[in-house]
């Protein structure tokens, strides 16, 4: 039975908006692939319903919206559509509050946190944590509207200043102890239980995001540091994801996770070919997805 | 390939492989611009940072 199902192309689904460079790099990928048939998902064009739509077997999310993500994904996995990663992973990948939760529940080394929904509550919570602190939008990214607040004083305007923000998110108040690093963090990619390479990213600033201009360079993949970021990656249930960390005097600290991670300023810096590998392992999950189809069709 | 850049009406070159919707800058103004056509070669400025985008 399997040697029709051998030959069956993989129907892979691109889930996107703007194509970056990244996008592009996975898009020319899966064209060299004989055994995959690609198509464009451009969620500003899509309109879904809650009927099965099963004409793909796997969708990788690639969209810059963590909105349009987050829903999407949730109706494609619901009709039967094998979704990297799944939507409970972006769900808790794309807010800080569940991604710190999730990762002090599975006993990983992560910045102590405190959530406040006030601007009063956070202040006392500011007070009570002590100076330096992170406020950080919980479902923000790229380094945006990040604060590092020194003393009560900027910490009041600060605080005032959210208050005037219009979203809503900008009313939970996410709080982070100041992690001494050393002029730069690491970013490491897991895919599928490994962890495929990582990038230290250096910068003078204390925002390394490559967005705000942080540079990569190659950062060896110790045991530590594979054991570490494959047991992140379980602990919010990410398959192809990439891990965030910081050194300190006591070890590493996972600060964050990133379900569509963005590559291009690591790929200067690592040996692995990360999109083959993403589109490699959309393969193979596809596979295993036609496979359990037929099999519950006998 | 070749297109105007409609910021500030340089000529922006396309790459070889471009592609609809890819997001590319100009090299003059620096602005972001989306590969809106290829057949005619087609930018427009790029959608704005919107509040949840990222990674
Ligand atoms: N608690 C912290 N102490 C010191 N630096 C931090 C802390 N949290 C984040 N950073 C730095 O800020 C940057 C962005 O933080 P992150 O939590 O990953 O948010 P984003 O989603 O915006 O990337 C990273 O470069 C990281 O090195
Ligand atoms: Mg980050
Ligand atoms: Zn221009």
């Amino acid at each position: 039975m399997n040697s029709q199902s051998e030959e069956r192309k993989v129907r892979l689904g691109l889930l996107l908006s703007n194509i970056r460079l990244e996008e592009k790099l996975l898009i020319q990928e899966a064209q060299r692939r004989p055994d995959v048939e690609l198509t464009l998902v451009d969620s500003r064009e899509i309109v879904l319903d809650l009927q099965n739509e099963r004409s793909l077997d796997v969708l990788l999310d690639r969209d810059i919206s963590q909105s349009r993500a987050m829903h999407a994904l949730q109706l494609f996995q619901n009709s039967g559509v094998k979704t990297i990663n799944s939507y409970e992973a972006v769900r808790v990948g794309g807010d800080k509050l569940l991604t710190s939760k999730a990762l002090h529940d599975a006993g990983i080394h992560t910045p102590r946190v405190r959530v406040a929904f006030t601007p009063e509550s956070a202040l006392s919570a500011i007070e009570e944590m002590g100076y330096p602190v992170v406020l950080k939008p919980v479902d923000g990214s790229w380094g945006r509207l990040m604060a590092k607040i020194e003393n009560r004083i900027a910490a009041e305007a600060i605080l005032e200043h959210k208050s005037h923000l219009s979203s809503y998110f900008h009313s939970v108040f996410y709080l982070q102890e100041w992690i001494q690093k050393p002029g730069r963090d690491i970013r490491a990619f897991v895919i599928e239980g490994e962890t495929i390479c990582a990038a230290y990213r250096v910068s003078d600033h204390w925002l390394t995001n490559a967005a705000r201009g942080g540079r990569a360079m190659e950062c060896a993949v110790t045991p530590e540091l594979h054991q570490l970021c494959v047991r992140a990656a379980r602990a919010v249930s990410g398959e192809c994801l990439a891990i965030d960390l910081m050194e300190t005097s006591n070890g590493f600290t996972v600060h964050e996770v990133n379900c569509a991670m963005e590559f291009k300023e690591s790929l200067k810096a690592v040996k692995a070919d990360i999109p083959a590998r993403i589109i490699d392992y959309c393969i193979k999950a596809a596979r295993a997805a036609q496979h359990q189809k037929e099999y519950q069709h006998v | 390939m070749s297109a105007e850049c409609p910021e500030c009406g340089s000529k922006v070159e396309l790459p070889e492989d471009a592609v609809e919707n890819e997001i590319l800058e100009c090299a003059l103004c620096g602005v972001e611009l989306e590969v809106i056509s290829l057949s005619p070669p087609t930018l427009e400025l790029a959608p704005e940072e919107k509040e949840d985008w990222g990674e």
